[in-house]
C-alpha cells in the first residue's frame, strides 16, 4: 500500500484496490452483455426461420407451386403469384438496370462538379430513404390514374423500377469509384474518348460490383409488398399473366393474404409460401456472392 | 459536359481526338447518361406533385385544421371524420417502442463487433446480421403475428389484445437492428486508434475505452444511424398492417391495437376504393405527411453524418 497525500489527506490506494477490481469486473460483465446483444440478432433470425419452417414444412409440395390460389387450403397454390413476381421483376430489371448504371456512370465519370450534380447526389440518397409505400402512392397516382395504364404488370414494374433505382445507382457509383484512376489515365493517354474509356476499361472493371449491387437491390424488390398492394396487384388472381398489360398478383402479396386470414391452415400455407420466397432470395444472394468472388479474383490492383 | 479531364485536353492539343462523327456520338452518349442521372429528380418531383395535388384536393373536402389536429379518424365510415392524430400517435408509438429494442441492442452489437470481436469472430457474426437485414418485411409481419405475439407478448401480458402495438414494435425493432448495428459499427471503426491507445495508456479498461472514448468520438455517426432507423421504422408498412391492428384510436397503451399511417394505406388499398373519392384522396394526404416526416429525419441524419466526416478527415 502506497499512500499519497490527497486533498483531504485521504490515502489513495493503488494496486489490488477494490476500485480497480470493480472497474475490471464491470469491464468483464459488459463484455458478455455486448456479446449477448450481438447474439440476440442471430437468435432472432434462428427463431424466425425455425417458426417458418416448423409451420410451413408439411405444406411444401409441388402442388403449392403448380396450383392456383383456392378457398380450400389443401388445393391452394401460388403458381399465379410466382409467375406474377417473375413478370414484374423481369420487367423491373429491364428498366432499372440500364438506367441505374447509366445514372451511376453519369455521376461518377461525366458529371461536372457543380451545384446540379450535388443536388442530384443529395436527391438520390434522399430517394433511397423514402418509405416504399410512398413509391406505391406515386405509382398509383401517375401510372395507374394519370397515365391510365391500369392495375397491370407494367404499372407494378414501373413502380418497382423507381423504387430500386436509388439503390442500384448508389451501388454502381461505389463500384465505379473503386476503379483506380490510373486505368482511366492510361486509356486517355492512348487517345481514347471518354465513352471509350468508360465502355472498354472502367465498366468491365466495375461490372462485378455493379452486378452484385443490382442483384441485392432486386432481391429486396422481390420481397416488397406494400408498393405492389398500393398500385393494385390483385389479391385473388387464378391465372398467370401472359403479357405486361395483364392483371397480376405477386408472391409477397399471396403470403400477405394467407397470413391475414383467420384460419390456421392458411397461416401454415403462408409459412410454406415464405419458405419458397426465402429460397428464391437465398438463391439470388448466392449468385451475387459467386459473381463477386469469380470476378474479383481476376482483376486486382 | 463542360469540364474535360487533363488527359482529354492534352489529346485535343496534340490533335489526337477523333473524327466529327465520333464526336457527335460521344455527345449523344453524354446526353443519354445525363438523362439517366436526371430521372431521379423527375421521381422526386413526381412524388411531391402527386402527393401535393391529391392532398390539395382532399383538403378542399376536409379542412386541413381538422386533419392536422383532429383526434378522430373514421375515414371508412359514412360521413367519417379525418383527424390524423390517432394515426400519427400510433406511428410514433411504434417508432419509439421499436427503438427501445433496436437502439440499445444495435449499439451494443456495434460496440462488440468494432471493439471486442476478433477478425475471425467478426467474419462469422457479420454475415448473419446481413442476412437478418435481407429478410422481407412481410416475413417479419408473419413472425410478429405467429410467434412474437402468442409466444412472447401474450405469455408475459395475458390481457394484451389480439392485435397489439407491442408485438409489431418488437418485430420492427428486430428488423432495423442490423441497420443500427452496421451503420454504428462503421462510425465506431472510423475512430482513429490513437484515441483508444491514449485511453489505454491512462489505465482505462476496455469497457471504459469503448463507452467513454470511442462512442463519444463517433457520436454523430451513431446518432445518424439512430435517426435513419426511426425513419425506417416510421415508414415500415407490412409488419404494422399485419400485427398492430386496424383500429384508429388515440392510444398510448402498447398492449392495445392501433392503426399507423402506413397501415391505414394498406387497409384502404386492400378494399375496393374508388379513385377520386375522399377516402382515395386521403391516402395521399396521409402519404404526404409520412413523406415529410421521413424526409425531415433523413435530412437531420445526413447533417449528423456530414459533421462526423469533418471531424476525422
Amino acid at each position: 500500500m502506497i499512500s499519497v497525500p490527497g486533498v483531504n489527506d485521504e490515502p489513495v490506494v493503488f494496486g489490488e484496490s477494490s476500485q480497480v477490481d470493480r472497474r475490471n469486473r464491470t469491464a468483464t460483465v459488459f463484455r458478455y452483455i455486448f456479446f449477448a446483444s450481438t447474439i440476440f440478432g442471430i437468435l432472432a433470425l434462428g427463431t424466425l426461420l425455425w417458426t417458418v419452417i416448423d409451420k410451413g414444412w408439411d405444406w411444401l409440395s409441388w402442388g403449392l407451386i403448380t396450383n392456383a390460389p383456392s378457398r380450400k387450403p389443401e388445393l391452394a397454390g401460388l403458381n399465379s403469384a410466382l409467375f406474377g413476381t417473375i413478370w414484374v421483376i423481369s420487367l423491373t430489371i429491364l428498366m432499372a438496370f440500364p438506367v441505374g448504371v447509366g445514372a451511376a456512370i453519369y455521376l461518377e465519370e461525366y458529371a461536372p462538379k457543380n451545384r446540379w450534380t450535388k443536388l442530384l447526389q443529395v436527391n438520390i440518397s434522399n430517394l433511397a430513404g423514402v418509405p416504399s409505400v410512398v413509391y406505391g402512392l406515386l405509382g398509383l397516382g401517375i401510372f395507374v390514374e394519370i397515365m391510365q395504364i391500369g392495375r397491370v404488370v407494367l404499372a407494378g414494374a414501373l413502380t418497382m423500377a423507381l423504387l430500386s433505382l436509388p439503390v442500384i445507382i448508389i451501388a454502381g457509383q461505389e463500384s465505379l469509384r473503386a476503379v483506380p484512376l490510373s486505368l482511366r489515365q492510361a486509356a486517355y493517354a492512348v487517345g481514347a474518348t471518354r465513352w471509350q474509356v468508360v465502355r472498354h476499361h472502367v465498366l468491365p472493371a466495375a461490372f462485378p460490383g455493379i452486378l452484385t449491387g443490382t442483384i441485392l437491390a432486386i432481391s429486396r424488390a422481390i420481397g416488397e409488398t406494400a408498393p405492389l398492394l398500393v398500385v393494385g396487384a390483385a389479391s385473388y388472381i387464378a391465372t398467370r399473366p401472359t403479357g405486361f398489360m395483364d392483371s397480376y398478383t405477386a408472391l409477397p402479396i399471396q403470403i400477405y393474404n394467407w397470413t391475414a386470414r383467420p384460419q390456421a391452415e392458411f397461416k401454415e400455407l403462408a409459412a410454406a409460401g415464405i419458405i419458397v420466397l426465402l429460397v428464391l432470395l437465398l438463391t439470388m444472394n448466392s449468385v451475387a456472392i459467386i459473381v463477386r468472388q469469380r470476378f474479383t479474383n481476376k482483376a486486382r490492383w | 459536359m463542360s469540364d474535360e479531364s487533363d488527359a482529354e485536353a492534352t489529346a485535343r492539343a496534340l490533335g489526337l481526338t477523333g473524327s466529327a462523327a465520333r464526336k457527335t456520338s460521344e455527345q449523344v452518349i453524354g446526353w443519354i447518361l445525363f438523362l439517366c442521372g436526371s430521372l431521379s429528380i423527375l421521381t422526386t418531383i413526381g412524388i411531391i406533385v402527386v402527393l401535393i395535388e391529391q392532398a390539395f384536393e382532399f383538403f378542399l373536402e376536409a379542412s386541413p385544421i381538422d386533419f392536422l389536429f383532429g383526434t378522430t379518424w373514421t375515414a371508412l365510415f359514412k360521413d367519417g371524420e379525418f383527424g390524423v392524430l390517432p394515426l400519427v400517435t400510433a406511428t410514433l408509438l411504434v417508432g419509439v417502442l421499436s427503438m427501445c429494442v433496436a437502439i440499445p441492442l444495435g449499439l451494443m452489437a456495434a460496440i462488440y463487433l468494432s471493439e471486442y470481436a476478433s477478425p475471425r469472430v467478426r467474419a462469422v457474426l457479420k454475415p448473419f446480421l446481413e442476412l437478418l437485414a435481407g429478410i422481407p418485411t412481410i416475413v417479419y409481419g408473419y413472425f410478429a403475428l405467429t410467434f412474437i405475439n402468442p409466444e412472447v407478448v401474450r405469455r408475459i401480458f395475458p390481457d394484451a389484445q389480439v392485435y397489439n402495438v407491442l408485438s409489431a414494435s418488437i418485430a420492427v425493432g428486430i428488423m432495423v437492428l442490423p441497420m443500427v448495428a452496421s451503420l454504428s459499427e462503421d462510425s465506431l471503426r472510423a475512430v482513429p486508434s490513437a484515441l483508444r491507445e491514449a485511453a489505454y495508456g491512462l489505465g482505462a479498461t476496455k469497457f471504459e475505452v469503448a463507452t467513454q472514448v470511442v462512442v463519444p468520438a463517433a457520436l454523430s455517426g451513431v446518432i445518424a444511424s439512430f435517426i435513419l432507423a426511426i425513419s425506417r421504422a416510421v415508414g415500415e408498412t407490412m409488419i404494422v398492417a399485419l400485427a398492430a391492428g386496424s383500429r384508429a384510436q388515440m392510444n398510448f397503451n402498447p398492449l392495445e391495437g392501433a392503426q399507423t399511417m402506413t397501415a391505414y394505406v394498406v387497409q384502404v388499398v386492400s378494399g375496393d376504393v374508388v379513385a377520386g373519392s375522399t377516402v382515395y384522396k386521403s391516402l395521399f394526404a396521409v402519404g404526404l405527411l409520412l413523406f415529410l416526416m421521413t424526409l425531415l429525419m433523413n435530412i437531420i441524419s445526413q447533417w449528423f453524418v456530414a459533421r462526423f466526416r469533418e471531424e476525422y478527415q
